[in-house]
């Protein structure tokens, strides 16, 4: 068995017993992505150099006994939209060059704190605007499972990391399901922590109001053991929650007795794949099995959180994306004429398609006229759906949904419809309209051997009863165990 | 035809914290470019924004000092648009839930008193400073006024002239320097002014269209600016027969004129949308009641006091208190012994004449209540007669030297020697023995003549009550 | 609702962005499907509903007015495109 084969947390047990070092499981990390970011290109930065030295200096602090947390000389990859000190930060955006930040972002910190090895920087989508990660300035990621087929998005380059054995866990960004729909795609867990419990600062916004820091892993325990590592009150992003952290892993029990799920049947209609909806109905049965409740419920609001999301992400990526023209950092254009020429060819050739879009589409919902109709009718909207999930909670501790309609689409098949790709946000997007905490968990395979997600969902800061359930399913099932076994990217 | 001028002004006053609105980087005035600043007011990528305590709360004590209701439950919006000086490409200020809203200001303008209404008091961030580099043909900016906090505050088109305009800016800047919350500089720009004007037939009721100036930095520069303006605006309706056109205008005060600004490419089209960084500001009951409660005594409240307790005339308890430096000078010599009387006298003759000479603030001088109390007290002890006090009032200002010091090094001390008066006098009526004549003989003008005689030989120090009385006792005796 | 290439200009030049012709028919359509779509909120009665700028009740942060040493500027100006070792620089501003 591979190293690359344990979880985290193994790995972090085996290093602590002296079993493996740091640099031993770093080079392993960075011997499989030579061998295979050529094919998948999950990454977009590979840190070889630093990250030995930094698996040497965190080896003597495990040894001195400086360093004694679960994750301790762990490698792992950071999404690129999230600032690493010296080392280039892209957002996969031509737009940002060369771009190296003179910070750390709040999570690289705690990263640093918690003793993780930086491997790279992790392929996205363009600013994380996209549910494929083919819109990277870097080209495409490729699904491990099928190079042929795209990873999800925007964290597709950490799902595929993850998926492809690449790393050990890697830290995502999700705005409206970019790390929940990849670890779908990948068959990876992933979690979107509450809004405000993980530090947003040297995260390079999208979408403020939803963008949120959360990781993907091979397991919940995983994924525990990381937010119990990353959240926390911020003191530099003032939307940061005071919430008491760093129990989540201790407090897995995988019991479920006494919990009540609920099935809304509204997102099982038209639209959603039926083996899709097989297995998540199937993951119910899992669940009842350790001792939960299940039952349908509603929840009716599932035709307008599309337009309220993209309503709302589009505006404040409009204003968000506005820094990025060329003056102060990042790539200029050549051969302009005066300010506003410089202005106009950077950010025309800077910007990729999907995000000029987002771009002419929030600055619209904003304009003098469409204010009311569009932005100001989406947080209305907006409040609504929150009352709904709130009403929900009243009687359920988890709500059991799909990922994404479908399992991973072919590479090219999303792009040249927008809409369309936008549609597939559906069962994602009002998690992070409420601010609630959703995980994907691996639920098997459909007929093309592509991994189907199934979605737990939680209150605010619900995230013990999020991870709890995902954890007690996979006591119970072997999905997540799954191994991809790679087929060409000629199909 | 007769017309009437209406004005509105949006005034933007830079608060006196020690940090920026959203970053902890130092206000302070100057500094190499660049170097008052971090990542977050240079808008690097990923950054956020962390509201100032002090801002809320001097801004709340503007809003409530101009009369504002404060809004209970305010918010940040984003004012987006681009411009090099403005690092993120927008503005975090207020426009749905603004700080403060619906306040008076009373004025008053000769004998007419007035009240200006303040649409609204908001808070927001300030904008960079842009240098042309003629040389390498390239403009520079600085970010080190990026992000110090501002209040804008809003009338309503109350003005009808630009006496009103300079009174309700007179009574803002002495409320707020009252207040502690903004040093009201307008040479170094912390108190800006942008004059919304239009203008109507007398007696109509409907407003005209209306330009903005901008870029007026002296009270003067608005005094002019507005009586440029409205003659311009005048003249092209009533001579050109053409409409004003809605737009900014740049005052030039070199040129005495105003210019169109361009604006090409320039929709006005700012999107303002709640600030999702930045979570709302609730204001508690106690923390107004807190505020409220440690608001000063202002202009209007100390004159009346002055005028009272002190016995001084309405016009020198008004300009005493119109200017909080004055007002802390004059009750901190008054706290040091002085009578206030005396005070208000030297200050409103020697030192309001010497400030203006020197065309000075007040908060700018060196020369101290200190100096002051003790040249008062010498004079007062028959040390120094007036008018070398006055001398030596004039010789220490600038540095605020020891007046005891500079009058024994100069030899000014008062004689206080009746003997050597009695003797001078004397030797001076021997002296001009026909003057003396004249004297006796009816002509009371000698007798000034005969005192300038003794002043001089005693060099000026003796008190001149007593030389006249001397003077007088000899010449009749 | 139609969306027209003016429509497509006006944002355009607020967002400053200058999409050549073919990109910017493109655009139109795709604007016009994705802004129709949104509409389907108006069948939501929200007249009653108070717009939800901030998700969860957080209020009040705020931070003490301490000064913090300023950044070193060359570590600010490093990305810069155009070097230089004071300011930032741009093309001509008009004034």
């Amino acid at each position: 068995m591979s190293l690359l084969d344990l979880t985290a947390l193994e790995l972090g047990r085996a290093i602590k017993r002296g079993e493996v070092s740091v640099p031993e499981a770093t080079q392993a990390a960075l011997e499989a992505i030579q061998a295979k970011n050529a094919e998948n290109n999950a990454f977009i930065t590979v840190l070889n150099d630093r990250a030995m030295e930094q698996a040497a200096e965190i080896q003597k602090k495990i040894s001195a006994g400086e360093l004694t947390g679960p994750l301790a000389g762990v490698p792992l990859a950071i999404k690129d939209n999230i600032c690493t000190k010296g080392v280039k930060t892209s957002c996969a955006s031509k737009i940002l060059g060369d771009f190296q930040p003179p910070y750390d972002a709040t999570l690289t910190e705690k990263i640093n704190a918690a003793g993780g090895v930086v491997l790279g920087k992790l392929n996205m989508d363009e600013f994380a605007m996209g549910s494929t990660s083919e819109t990277s300035f870097y080209g495409p990621t490729k699904n491990p499972w099928d190079l042929g087929r795209v990873p999800g998005g925007s964290s597709g380059g950490a799902a595929a990391a993850v998926a492809a054995r690449e790393c050990w866990y890697a830290i995502g960004s999700d705005t409206g399901g970019s790390i929940r729909q990849p670890a779908s795609y990948c068959g990876v867990t992933g979690i979107k922590p509450t809004y405000g419990t993980v530090s947003r600062y040297g995260l390079i916004a999208y979408a403020s109001s939803l963008d949120q820091i959360g990781p993907l892993a091979r397991t919940a325990e995983d994924c525990a053991a990381v937010l119990d590592a990353i959240q926390g009150k911020d003191p530099r992003d003032g939307t940061s929650l005071d919430v008491p952290c760093g129990h989540l892993l201790e407090g897995l029990t995988g019991d479920l007795t006494g919990m009540k799920i609920g099935i809304p049947t509204d997102c099982f209609g038209d639209g959603l794949d039926s083996q899709v909806s097989e297995k998540v109905l199937a993951a119910a049965q899992v669940l009842k099995a350790r001792g939960a409740q299940v039952e349908q419920c509603s929840l009716p609001i599932m035709e307008y959180v599309v337009p309220t999301y993209y309503i709302i992400a589009a505006a404040e990526a409009s204003s968000n994306l506005s820094r990025f023209d060329g003056v102060k950092y990042g790539w200029r254009a050549e051969g302009y004429e005066d300010l506003t020429d410089l202005y106009n060819k950077t950010r025309t050739e800077g910007f990729g398609a999907e995000v000029k879009r987002r771009i002419l589409l929030g600055t619209f919902v904003l304009s003098t006229g469409y204010y009311d109709a569009y932005y100001k009718k989406a947080l209305q909207v907006k409040a609504v759906i929150k009352q709904a999930f709130d009403a929900a909670f009243q009687k359920y501790d988890l709500l059991l949904m799909p990922v994404a309609p479908t399992t991973a689409p072919r590479l090219g098949e999303s792009l040249s419809n927008p809409l369309q790709m936008y549609l597939s946000d559906i069962y994602t997007v009002s998690v992070n309209l409420a601010g609630l905490p959703g995980i994907s968990i691996p639920c098997g395979l459909d007929s093309k051997g592509m991994p189907v997600g199934a979605q737990l969902i939680g209150p605010a800061l619900g995230e013990q009863k999020v991870l709890n359930a995902a954890r007690a399913f996979q006591l119970d099932t072997d999905y997540h165990k799954l191994v991809p076994t790679i087929k060409g990217g000629d199909r | 035809m007769d017309w009437e001028v209406v004005i509105g002004l949006e005034t933007h006053v830079e608060l006196a914290t020690k940090t920026k609105i959203f970053c902890s980087c130092t206000t302070a005035f100057g500094g190499a470019p660049n170097t008052h600043c971090c990542p977050v007011c240079t808008g690097m990528p990923g950054t956020l924004p962390v509201m100032n305590k002090k801002v809320l709360e001097y801004a709340t004590k503007a809003s409530l000092a101009l009369n504002c209701e404060v809004t209970r439950y305010c918010k940040f919006d984003r004012k987006n648009y681009f411009y090099p000086d403005l690092p993120k490409a927008y503005q975090i200020s207020q426009l749905y839930l603004p700080i403060g809203r619906n306040g008076r200001v009373p004025i008053t303008v000769g004998s007419e008193e007035k009240v200006i209404r303040i649409h609204e008091l908001h808070m927001e961030e300030d904008a960079g400073k842009l240098v042309h580099d003629n040389w390498i043909d390239q403009t520079r900016a600085d970010y080190n006024r990026c992000g110090v906090p501002l209040i804008e505050i809003v009338t309503e088109p109350d003005f009808r002239s630009a006496d009103e305009v300079i009174a309700y800016l007179e009574k803002l800047r002495s409320t707020l320097e009252y207040l502690g919350v903004s040093d009201c500089k307008m040479q170094e720009g912390s108190l800006r002014c942008d004059v919304n004007l239009s203008v109507r037939p007398m007696g109509s009721v409907d407003f005209g269209t209306r330009t903005e100036m901008k870029n007026l930095n002296s009270f003067k520069a608005i005094a002019r600016a507005i009586r440029y303006e409205a003659r311009r605006q005048q003249e092209l309706i009533e001579m050109d027969h053409r409409q004003v056109v809605q737009e900014t205008r740049r005052w030039d005060d070199n040129k005495d004129a105003s210019f169109s600004m361009r604006s090409k490419e320039n929709a006005q089209d700012y999107r303002y949308f709640p600030e999702p960084d930045i979570p709302p500001m609730e204001l508690s009951e106690e923390y107004l009641a807190q505020l409220k409660a440690s608001l000063p005594e202002m202009a209007e409240v100390k004159k009346a006091r002055y005028m009272k307790d002190f016995g001084l005339p309405e016009y020198d308890a008004g300009l005493l208190t119109g200017t909080k430096a004055l007002a802390d000078f004059f009750e901190e010599t008054v706290t040091l012994g002085a009578p206030p009387k005396e005070v208000s006298n030297w200050m409103m003759a020697e030192l309001l004449r010497t400030l203006k000479e020197k065309s000075m603030e007040p908060k700018d001088m060196l020369f101290a209540p200190e100096t002051l109390a003790a040249i008062i007290k010498l004079v007062a002890e028959g040390k120094l007669n007036r008018n070398t006090a006055s001398k030596v009032f004039s010789a220490v200002f600038d540095d605020n030297a020891d007046p005891m010091a500079y009058v024994k090094e100069h030899g000014l001390e008062q004689i206080s020697d009746t003997g050597l008066v009695e003797s001078t006098v004397a030797s001076i009526l021997a002296a001009n023995a026909s003057q003396v004549e004249e004297y006796r003989g009816g002509k009371q003008k000698v007798f000034g003549f005969l005192v300038g005689q003794c002043m001089r030989a005693l060099k000026g120090k003796a008190d001149p009550k007593v030389v006249n009385e001397v003077l007088r006792k000899q010449l009749n005796g | 609702m139609k969306i027209t290439e003016e429509m497509v200009d006006y944002v355009s030049i607020l967002s400053r962005l200058k999409l050549p012709q073919e990109e910017k028919t493109r655009m139109t359509g795709e604007l016009e499907q994705i802004i129709g779509y949104m509409d389907i909120l108006n069948q939501l009665d929200t007249s009653k509903i108070e717009p939800m700028s901030h998700t969860f009740p957080v209020k009040n942060v705020l931070r003490e007015d301490e000064v913090v040493p300023s950044f070193p500027r060359e570590a600010l100006l490093q990305n810069a495109p155009v070097p230089d070792g004071e300011a930032y620089l741009v093309p001509k501003t008009v004034e």
